[in-house]
């Protein structure tokens, strides 16, 4: 499992877990470019799953409520409000520097009464990614995260003893503790619907299909085809995120189409499983343990007093 | 545990606050949402700093047990095999203590993976332990009565101690070290990229603290291999806590700044104030003890430290923002040609 | 659209996909316009200025589908020459009657038709909301009209057209709606292009339109340039409400209204309808064209439905048991005649205007001002609790002890706790199964009034009260099943689908049904819905089965017509307008219409086809009369009658605006319904003094996360969750201005209360330069009540009370208020800040501003003595 170092061989997870001819890898393609933000994503997946309420806390991060992905919010619906980017629009103020979200204070600062900059307002559904090379999978201690036949990442809840060790190994920021529960939540693809041949609640409830179900590889076409067709059509800050086999974490089960960098997101530019440096991990340890043993040595033979 | 999730709000506030930038373009040196961190901070809580303390501890203390033990000095094998016990008692339950369900503690032993240093480190545990506890142990026999059934027992605990603190020795550099491996196989920047460095700090500190052990409990005079072992270990600490501070460019910052800065800093002043009065103190037995104090909470600070700079670093998006976008600046750069 | 109908606007995504442009014009960006090719910023309330400027530019370039205008538009029709426009005489219309703010519109009427239209003083009409009732059909013209089909004659209605809109230029849109004219010029070009023969636009509106005090002339605006450009009956074409509730449009098909009857047969006036005759040919016009011919049939249908073997054609099918009007019993004059006194019981049931409708504290005063009141909900709202828990409790207007309203709260069963249909806006009829039980003693509507009519039948069993008999007579007879005994939901089904006295056979269609007592039918129009016994609006075929139109998932009233006045997909000879757009059209052959969809028009009437000397009814309208339910078969650009605020849409200003009518000195519709209440009041607009006491202008719409007044959102916690507080947006200059900061309180004040939010600083909301000037919107949700799981205040109790004349819809929309940082006053000191702003702003408690603006000349309409003998008579009748 930890064969991570080679970023251009994709393979199949399910496979790689010991499942002998799994189904086809599913998961998710999520177009934010037609993301409407309704939210029917966040509250189907709480109404399915019965995951409890995150908290009523206005955050004043434009249409937000949630905040982040967390133990009590398996899918977040991001809300940006920014300038346009200069590609896209034929007015762009070209002095202001376009910073995706603003770092604190108000979100505004575009509009005058006598005509407003160009604005935009990107929403993203944001969901556990189902790593192929999944650091919390990769770390738990007890077992209770396994990959299903389909390739996903799901937690036993009846294993989990929350050591919380996934939550840190998480490149994404996913997985998450529970705090009145101990235990470690986060989505399950919708492990008990997808396996009686059912679409995600999250998918089901998404009206405009910003969020896609299927198998992973057909996704990856139509993906590549809508980016395509962006492009065509003058939207050149399109792009894929996660969809790539050789990226840091073996390509994502969930992958995204945004239209800005991913940190405007909250989202990291470039994952990596940590497990990926875990064998050189290994050997520091190792020559650091020799040198424990190697120091406790000389101590006891290299002097009289 | 509290019975309420904590609202969204609180638990993300961003770490750094910059105030007033009001309507004014704030310096574009990196963009986020809403300044909140990209990573979830590590759920662990101070048990799991104590631990690595503690953990160090009883790693030091086997082998300056074992050491005292080959090199016939009782008091020194005396106190180690008393300290490693104590810690490791205090460890596992501290590990235990941190779980979101402890009762399921045992759940660690259901599977052994090489790929989560907590696995490893259970096992690590799991053998260490016993055997530390059973070095320990024998170290009553002169108190059980000489006939009877515990009379036999009197009669063979030294041997089996014997074994046991050899074998409690043997796995102590890995219980030492392995914590190294475990904060760094996480997301979390700044210990991650930390790996080549934190086993080193963390066997020095191990060493340094069982080191400790032996100037407060054993007499100057038989205390010379605890003094030299303070010197190894705060050499092995001080060069590996200089790397992390200094080695790992944007991702050095927290170890230097805040909090953890200052428990780090801490942490060297107390090292050398301990090695020195080790070194210098001559046969006071007072100068020793407070030379040992110093070395043990020398490592309290640094594991600390260590362990804060990492909450620190997954707090703030800018440590996870920035170095990845080199990281891929440069992959990209590789990739054109 | 994307905030309040986000399962619907998956079409507009997926039309996006397709290439169609999306415009979106609203006072601020949602996430509609977040996902539309252009926003335009605009003005609450000045969308017709907007409109019109498109009228103006369809015109003056004559970008107009001539052919279709020509044929299927009373473009070419001459209108009397008593007729005086807006244009003409500073922004009213001739016939004026400033006595009753109504309109004499005889003068508006087609050229030779001044007297026999049936028009004329529209002041009953106007208390009645009687405009409503030509939701379906129009209002009735009798013979031939004149015609000039070049359309140069001044008096023809493309003429007038021109001239009324000739001054709605793109530098007037500018400056009226704050809109920069290059966004208008778009829009105008947009639309244009994407219309005529080979293709078609669609327009789209919900209550940001019709929430005005000239809302219905909105939706005119917009089915001028629909029309104009040749976008109605046609695929991709249209003038799309988005409707409300889940079955709002049923609720207007089968009504909750109090002027309506089922399938939009008026409610009796007791003036007007005193025998059956009167009622029915008040409706069916007799020599009128069109399909309205049939009405007697409805309407005796109708009333055998009700009383079955006791309805007889002797005695007019008890025609004396329905209940009359007698006046404007709209729920605002409702509301006031509580605070009155006048109204003693009331039932409230799936409707919370304690937080939905505006003034709420008017609301929640004549409320506690009951004897009885029974509620009938899913949740303890505020319309039930406010004696208990409302603001007014707070500043001491409602002592608990002492209110006297004795408040029983039923609760109900949940849409997915009982079987049903919802009818959308589409008019597609759809059958819900039950999912659940309901729990506990929640029952459902059908079970509650069945019941409820039981068990009073069963008191009055024996009487011999002539007043009894309507409630003993009816027929009351309805299958029930399951230990609740809950009526059978299909029964119903087929009663108002209709079926053959005799046999009990379900009819076919509306045609079936007859005036002589042979039929029952519950609600004409939607007859066939139980054709062959069968529940069509159960039919859930998949789309994917069967081809676009999808004519087999539900059912559509009329006639499973999926799209009406689809006569006008074709040319006038009945051939397509183009192959890419085809829909319905003439077989020669096989000598029919025929098509995707039900053709609406009947099947057999050639294009060719032209009505003989005399005709009437449906027989009158030729072979290219596409909008068949119009009493002269034509769309109508200009409205002789059936609108009671003019003839053609004219920009007022709201009735609460912080700018003068750049346009007419007339500052707002002149027919807006007022109320003079002491608890009633209106902020002051130019050209009245002291309107900068209130500066700013406020509008209030929804937020996905929320329903309506938050009785099905705010007590149910992933919703909740998802808007937790009451917040106001405002743009960051006004925060600027106003010192608001980001997460802070405001209060916002209007002259009937003030209500505190959070503050949102966003660039969602932008100021306009409107006038020379610049205009601050501030926009609120209107979902936060004092009950649930989030609370907060009521935005609907800034709102005074002003109605659009034609269908009594309030102005919730827009008002003005001032806004302050910080928290509100609490306690008595609350009332006293209202005070303050009222004495500063030269407020008179039961004064509201004059219908005419000062200075605008008045021509006293109807120079004749009988006809104001009429308009007095018809005042005498409230
Ligand atoms: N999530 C959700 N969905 C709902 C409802 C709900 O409460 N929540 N309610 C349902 C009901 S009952 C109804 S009636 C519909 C209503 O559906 P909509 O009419 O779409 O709902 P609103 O948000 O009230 O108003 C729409 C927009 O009109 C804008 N607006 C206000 N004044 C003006 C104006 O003068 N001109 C223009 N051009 N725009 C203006 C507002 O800014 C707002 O964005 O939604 C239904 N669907
Ligand atoms: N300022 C402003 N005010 C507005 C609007 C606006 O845009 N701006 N919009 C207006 C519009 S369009 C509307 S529709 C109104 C809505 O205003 P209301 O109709 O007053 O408010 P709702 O919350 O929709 O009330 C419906 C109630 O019915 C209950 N209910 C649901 N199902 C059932 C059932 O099967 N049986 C029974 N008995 N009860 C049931 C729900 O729990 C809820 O409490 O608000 C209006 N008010
Ligand atoms: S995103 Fe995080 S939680 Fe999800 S599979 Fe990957 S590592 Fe695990
Ligand atoms: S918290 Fe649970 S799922 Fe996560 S690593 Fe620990 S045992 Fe595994
Ligand atoms: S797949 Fe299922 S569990 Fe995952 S976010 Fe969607 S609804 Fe929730
Ligand atoms: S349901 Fe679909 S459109 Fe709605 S917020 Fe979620 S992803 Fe976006
Ligand atoms: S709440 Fe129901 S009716 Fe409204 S958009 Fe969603 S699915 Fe449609
Ligand atoms: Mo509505």
């Amino acid at each position: 499992m930890v064969d991570t170092d080679d970023r251009s061989t994709p393979r199949d997870p399910a496979t790689g877990a010991g499942w002998v001819d799994p189904p086809p890898r599913m998961g998710f393609f999520t177009d934010t470019s037609v993301c409407i933000g309704c939210k029917a994503c966040e509250v189907a997946c709480k109404e399915w799953n019965g995951v409890p309420t995150s908290g009523l806390d206005l955050l004043g991060m434009s249409y937000d409520n949630t905040g982040a992905l967390t133990a009590n919010s398996w899918r977040h619906v991001a809300f940006i409000e920014q300038p346009r980017p200069a590609a896209a629009s034929e007015q762009t103020d070209t002095t202001t520097q376009f910073l995706g979200m603003p770092q604190s204070g108000p979100p505004g600062r575009t509009g005058t009464a006598e005509g407003r900059n160009d604005f935009r307002w990107l929403m993203m559904s944001d969901v556990c990614k189902h790593c192929t090379r999944a650091g919390c999978l990769d770390v738990c201690p007890t077992g209770a995260l396994f990959r299903t036949e389909f390739g996903t990442v799901v937690v036993q809840e009846d294993i989990c003893n929350g050591c919380g060790y996934c939550v840190s190994a998480c490149p994404y920021g996913v997985i998450d503790r529970r705090v009145d529960d101990g235990r470690v939540w986060k989505c399950t693809l919708c492990y008990d619907r997808i396996g009686a041949g059912m679409t995600p609640a999250c998918a089901q409830a998404c009206p405009t299909e910003s969020i896609q179900y299927g198998p992973l590889d057909e996704l990856r076409e139509r993906a590549a085809a809508r980016v395509a067709t962006l492009h065509e059509r003058g939207v050149p800050e399109a792009r894929l995120y996660g969809h790539d086999p050789s990226d840091g974490v073996g390509g994502d089960g969930a992958f995204f189409l945004l239209l800005d960098e991913p940190e405007v997101y909250g989202l990291p530019p470039d994952p990596q499983v940590p497990t990926h440096d875990l064998p050189k991990m290994w050997k520091r340890a190792g020559v650091a343990a020799l040198a424990m043993a190697a120091g406790a040595v000389v101590a006891f033979l290299g002097g009289k007093r | 545990m509290s019975s309420q999730q904590p609202p969204v709000g609180e638990r993300f506030r961003r770490s750094r606050q910059r105030r007033d930038a009001g309507l004014a373009v704030p310096p574009a040196e990196f963009s986020s949402y809403y300044g909140r961190p990209i990573l979830k901070p590590p759920v662990w809580t101070w048990e799991i700093a104590a631990y690595l303390f503690t953990g160090g501890v009883a790693a030091g203390s086997s082998l300056l047990a074992a050491g005292g033990q080959l090199t016939g000095r009782p008091a020194m094998r005396r106190a180690g095999r008393v300290a490693a016990l104590a810690a490791v008692t205090a460890s596992a339950g501290l590990l235990v203590k941190d779980l979101g369900r402890p009762e399921r503690f045992h759940h660690m032993l259901r599977v052994a993976k090489p790929t989560s240093p907590m696995s490893v480190g259970t096992w690590i545990v799991a053998a260490y332990g016993p055997a530390a506890g059973l070095a320990a142990i024998a170290e009553a026999a002169p108190l059980l009565p000489r006939r009877g059934p515990l009379g036999l027992v009197r009669r063979v605990l030294p041997p089996v101690g014997r074994v046991a603190g050899l074998a409690a020795a043997a796995t102590a550099p890995a219980l030492g070290t392995y914590t190294g491996v475990l904060l760094a196989d996480t997301a979390v920047p700044s210990w991650h990229e930390a790996y080549p460095h934190l086993p080193v700090v963390f066997a020095g500190s191990a060493l340094a603290s069982g080191a400790g052990v032996g100037l407060i409990a054993v007499p100057p005079a038989q205390a010379g291999p605890a003094r030299r072992m303070a010197v190894a270990g705060a050499a092995l600490e001080l060069y590996g806590a200089h790397q992390v501070e200094s080695r790992l460019g944007l991702l050095s910052e927290p170890y230097r700044t805040g909090r953890a800065g200052q428990l780090l800093r801490a942490g060297r002043t107390l090292t050398a104030v301990g090695v020195a009065g080790a070194v210098l103190g001559g046969r006071s037995r007072v100068v020793a003890a407070l030379s040992g104090a110093a070395l043990l909470a020398a490592s309290v600070a640094t594991r600390f430290g260590v362990f804060r700079a990492g909450v620190a670093s997954a707090r703030d998006p800018r440590y996870t923002v920035l170095p990845q976008r080199e990281r891929l600046a440069r992959r990209r750069a590789a990739e054109t040609p | 659209m994307a905030e309040a109908h986000p399962v619907g606007f998956q079409w507009v995504m997926e039309a996006r996909k397709r290439g169609a442009k999306v415009f979106h014009v609203d006072p601020r960006f949602t996430r509609t316009s977040a996902s539309a090719d252009t926003y335009l910023p605009i003005r609450a309330g000045s969308d017709i200025a907007l409109l019109g400027g498109v009228v103006n530019y369809i015109l003056s370039n004559e970008l107009d589908f001539r052919e279709y205008v020509l044929a299927y538009t009373n473009a070419a029709t001459i209108v009397s020459e008593d007729y005086v426009d807006a244009e003409d005489a500073d922004g009213l219309f001739s016939g004026f009657d400033p006595e009753t703010g109504s309109y004499v519109q005889d003068s508006w009427q087609y050229a030779g038709h001044e007297r026999d239209s049936g028009s004329g003083h529209t002041a009953t009409e106007r208390d009645t909301a009687a405009g409503l009732r030509h939701e379906s059909h129009g209002a009735p013209i009798a013979g031939q009209v004149e015609r000039d089909d070049t359309l140069q004659h001044p008096r023809c209605v493309y003429q007038i057209l021109k001239r009324h809109f000739v001054r709605y230029t793109p530098e007037m849109v500018e400056r009226v709606c704050g809109l920069p004219q290059e966004k208008f010029l778009e829009l105008a070009r947009a639309w244009t292009q994407n219309s005529g023969r080979e293709r078609t636009g669609c327009l789209i509106y919900s209550v940001g339109w019709t929430q005005h005090s000239v809302g219905v002339q909105y939706i005119r605006t917009g089915a001028i340039i629909q029309l104009l450009l040749g976008n109605v009956g046609r695929p991709g074409g249209g003038v799309l409400a988005l409707r409300g509730h889940a079955s709002i449009q049923g609720s207007t098909d089968i009504p909750t209204l109090f002027n309506l009857l089922p399938g939009y047969l008026p409610m009796p006036h007791h003036a007007q309808h005193p025998t059956f005759d009167e009622w029915v040919d008040a409706i069916r016009h007799p020599g009128q064209k069109g399909f309205w011919g049939n009405a007697r049939a409805y309407a005796a249908s109708l009333l055998k439905a009700y009383w079955g073997d006791a309805a007889t054609p002797d005695n007019d099918f008890c025609y004396g048991y329905l209940p009359r009007m007698t006046g404007d019993h709209g729920t605002y004059q409702q509301v006031l005649d509580m605070i009155d006194g006048k109204i003693k019981g009331y039932f409230l049931l799936g409707q919370n205007p304690a937080v939905g409708s505006a003034h709420g504290r008017a609301q929640r005063l004549g409320m506690a001002n009951l004897d009885w009141l029974v509620v009938r909900d899913l949740f303890m709202i505020e319309s039930a609790t406010f004696w208990q828990r409302g603001p007014e409790v707070a500043t001491g207007e409602i002592v608990p002890q002492e209110c006297r309203t004795e408040v029983f709260f039923l609760p109900a069963a949940s849409h997915v706790e009982k079987e049903g249909t919802f009818t959308q806006t589409q008019r597609l009829v759809q059958w819900r199964e039950k999912a659940v039980d309901p729990p506990g003693d929640a029952r459902s509507e059908l079970w509650f009034f069945y019941h409820l009519g039981r068990r009073l039948r069963e008191k009055l069993a024996g009487s011999t009260l002539p007043r009894d008999r309507a409630l003993l007579d009816l027929a009351w007879d309805y299958p029930t099943h399951g230990p609740h005994d809950e009526p059978d939901a299909e029964a119903v089904l087929r009663e108002i689908n209709g079926y053959e006295v005799a046999t009990g056979r379900p009819l076919a269609s509306f045609a079936e049904a007859r005036d002589d007592g042979t039929t029952a039918v519950g609600c004409w129009i939607y007859a066939g819905v139980y054709a062959d016994g069968v529940n069509q609006a159960a039919r859930r075929r998949p789309g994917r089965e069967q081809d676009w139109v999808a004519a087999e998932w539900g059912w559509a009233w009329p006639a499973n017509r999926r799209m009406l006045y689809n006569r006008a997909s074709a040319d006038p000879q009945g051939r397509p307008w183009s192959e890419r757009k085809r829909y319905v059209w003439w077989d020669e052959s096989a000598g029919r219409w025929t098509g995707y969809d039900v053709p609406d028009f009947e099947v057999t009437k050639a294009p060719t086809y032209r009505p003989p000397e005399g005709a009437t009814g449906p027989a009158a309208l030729a072979g290219d009369d596409p909008f068949v339910m119009q009493s002269d078969g034509k769309g109508w650009l200009f409205a002789p009658s059936g609108v009671v605020d003019g003839p053609l849409p004219t920009h007022y200003e709201p009735a609460e605006s912080p700018v003068r009518n750049s346009f007419y000195g007339q500052q707002d519709n002149p027919t807006r319904k007022t109320y003079r209440h002491p608890v009633n009041s209106i902020n002051p607009s130019p050209p009245q003094e002291h309107s900068q006491v209130f500066p700013y202008v406020f509008t209030v719409s929804r937020l996905t996360e929320h329903h309506t007044a938050g009785g099905m959102s705010r007590t149910v916690a992933p919703l909740a969750e998802l808007q937790p507080e009451m917040f106001v947006e405002v743009s960051p200059a006004l925060a600027a201005v106003a010192g608001l900061t980001h997460l802070g309180w405001a209060h916002l004040i209007s002259a009937r209360a003030v209500i505190e939010a959070k503050v949102l600083v966003t660039d969602r909301l932008v100021p306009l330069r409107v006038d020379g000037r610049v205009i601050h919107q501030l926009w609120l949700p209107y979902h936060f009540g004092f009950e649930g799981l989030v609370t907060g205040d009521s935005a609907n109790d800034l709102f005074g009370i002003t109605l659009d004349p034609n269908v009594l819809i309030q102005e919730s929309k827009i008002g003005t208020c001032d806004v302050r940082p910080g928290r509100r006053p609490t306690g008595p000191a609350l009332r006293d800040l209202v005070d303050d702003y009222r004495t500063r702003a030269g407020i008179v408690a039961g004064a509201v501003p004059p219908a005419v603006t000062p200075g605008v000349p008045v021509d006293q309409p109807g120079e004749t003595a009988g006809e104001r003998e009429t308009g007095a008579d018809e005042r005498g009748d409230r």
